[in-house]
């Protein structure tokens, strides 16, 4: 089972390797640099967790819970 | 050269030569210019120290949802300056996009300059590969090379600029440092001593056909646009706010009114406009 962004803890960080999305969401996620192969930091979560800050590309970028279960990644221990 | 109205900490950006900040004086401008770039590069930083205004910089919570603009003279020529709201794409997906895309897609630009960071390249030359696909007429500002410096990296301005096809000036913005030669490129570019010669993806050949059934009847449609193959890509690509513009009339000519015959049917559009 792998991971999604979303399952991460704080302060972990984890390589990209898939996003299970299409068209413009997909590439929207892209624009904001969550491409296959980056390294991505969690910095922190909201209250439940949703929104969720990471780092990403030398820049922090919050996305919805919904959106980081559709990003793929594989943990860095 | 007029009296400097900034009070930023590091003092007034000088910039030599025959220049002039117009503050809002912007009527009868020969040369309009923007501003784009992602969030934080650096943009407004640049706009006041050419216009000689003074908006909000950093990282503050209203951010630029709306554009200023200002206007300079440098040489014998009067630009207008605006300055667009931060973004990290032109996909229209919110507001920031929607002002920034409109606005160089069809706000009869004369040159685009994309403010770039520095330490943050592979982040920023995104937006910049979408800017390219619009328009020929771009100059990358390569800011905040204080901090890239600082931080142990070298970029390489002529390579980047041979592998764009288009100028890139490195700058530090809030310092003042090369603006000189920003506003000469400029000049270069906006009366075509200068020209370009971007670098655009290769479209994989099947959508590459697409694009070009397509580009007839948007050129007959939208004579007045001067970026048709952009408007096809995103048609195929399933873009709603184009798909809307496109059916509520929003891209036609306002000289001219309305181009699009009610009962006229172009089978190739109706077709893109259904996937
Ligand atoms: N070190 C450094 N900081 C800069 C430079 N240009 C702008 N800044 C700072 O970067 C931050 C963001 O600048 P701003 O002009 O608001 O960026 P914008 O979001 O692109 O409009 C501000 O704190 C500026 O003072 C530069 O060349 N070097
Ligand atoms: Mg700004």
């Amino acid at each position: 089972m792998p991971a999604s962004l979303a399952d991460l803890d704080t302060g972990q960080k984890a390589r990209i390797l898939d996003l299970r999305l299409q068209g413009l969401e997909r590439r929207r996620l892209m624009d904001l640099g969550f491409t296959p192969g980056t390294e991505v930091e969690v910095v922190m979560k909201a209250a439940f967790g949703d929104p969720i800050a990471y780092m990403v590309r030398n820049t922090k970028i919050a996305l919805r819970k919904q959106q980081a279960e559709q990003i793929i990644v594989e943990p860095i221990s | 050269m007029a009296g400097c109205q900034c009070t930023q900490a590091a003092g007034c950006p000088t910039v030599s030569g025959n220049f002039t900040r117009l503050g809002i004086n912007i009527d009868n401008y020969d040369f309009l210019i923007a501003l784009a770039g992602n969030p934080n590069t650096g943009k407004t930083t640049l706009f006041n120290a050419l216009s000689g205004l003074r908006q909000h910089t950093g990282n503050w919570p209203g951010k630029t949802v709306v554009r200023s603009e200002g206007a300079f003279r440098h040489h014998e020529y009067k630009y207008k300056v605006v300055d667009l709201p931060g973004t990290y794409s032109l996909l229209s997906t919110s507001e920031d996009e929607e002002i920034a895309r409109d606005f160089i897609l069809f706000g009869n630009l004369d040159c685009v300059v994309v403010v770039v960071d520095a330490t943050a390249l592979e982040r920023n030359l995104n937006l910049v590969l979408q800017v390219l696909e619009i328009t020929d007429r771009v100059v990358v500002a390569l800011n905040l090379m204080d901090e890239a410096e600082r931080k142990g990296l070298y970029v390489d301005a002529r390579k980047l600029s041979r592998e764009l096809g288009v100028p890139v000036v490195p700058m530090v913005a809030r310092e003042g440092k090369g603006i000189d030669q920003l506003l000469q490129t400029v000049e270069d570019v906006v009366t075509g001593r200068l020209s370009t010669r971007p670098r655009r993806i290769d479209l994989d050949p099947q959508i590459e056909e697409a694009v070009q059934q397509l580009l007839p009847h948007l050129k007959n449609l939208y004579p007045h646009l001067s970026n048709h193959r952009w408007l096809a890509m995103r048609l195929l690509e399933g873009d709603r706010s184009i798909e809307d513009a496109i059916r509520n009339d929003a891209l036609a000519d306002p000289e001219t009114g309305s181009t699009v015959p009610a009962d006229e049917e172009i089978p190739e559009l109706e077709a893109a406009l259904e996937v």
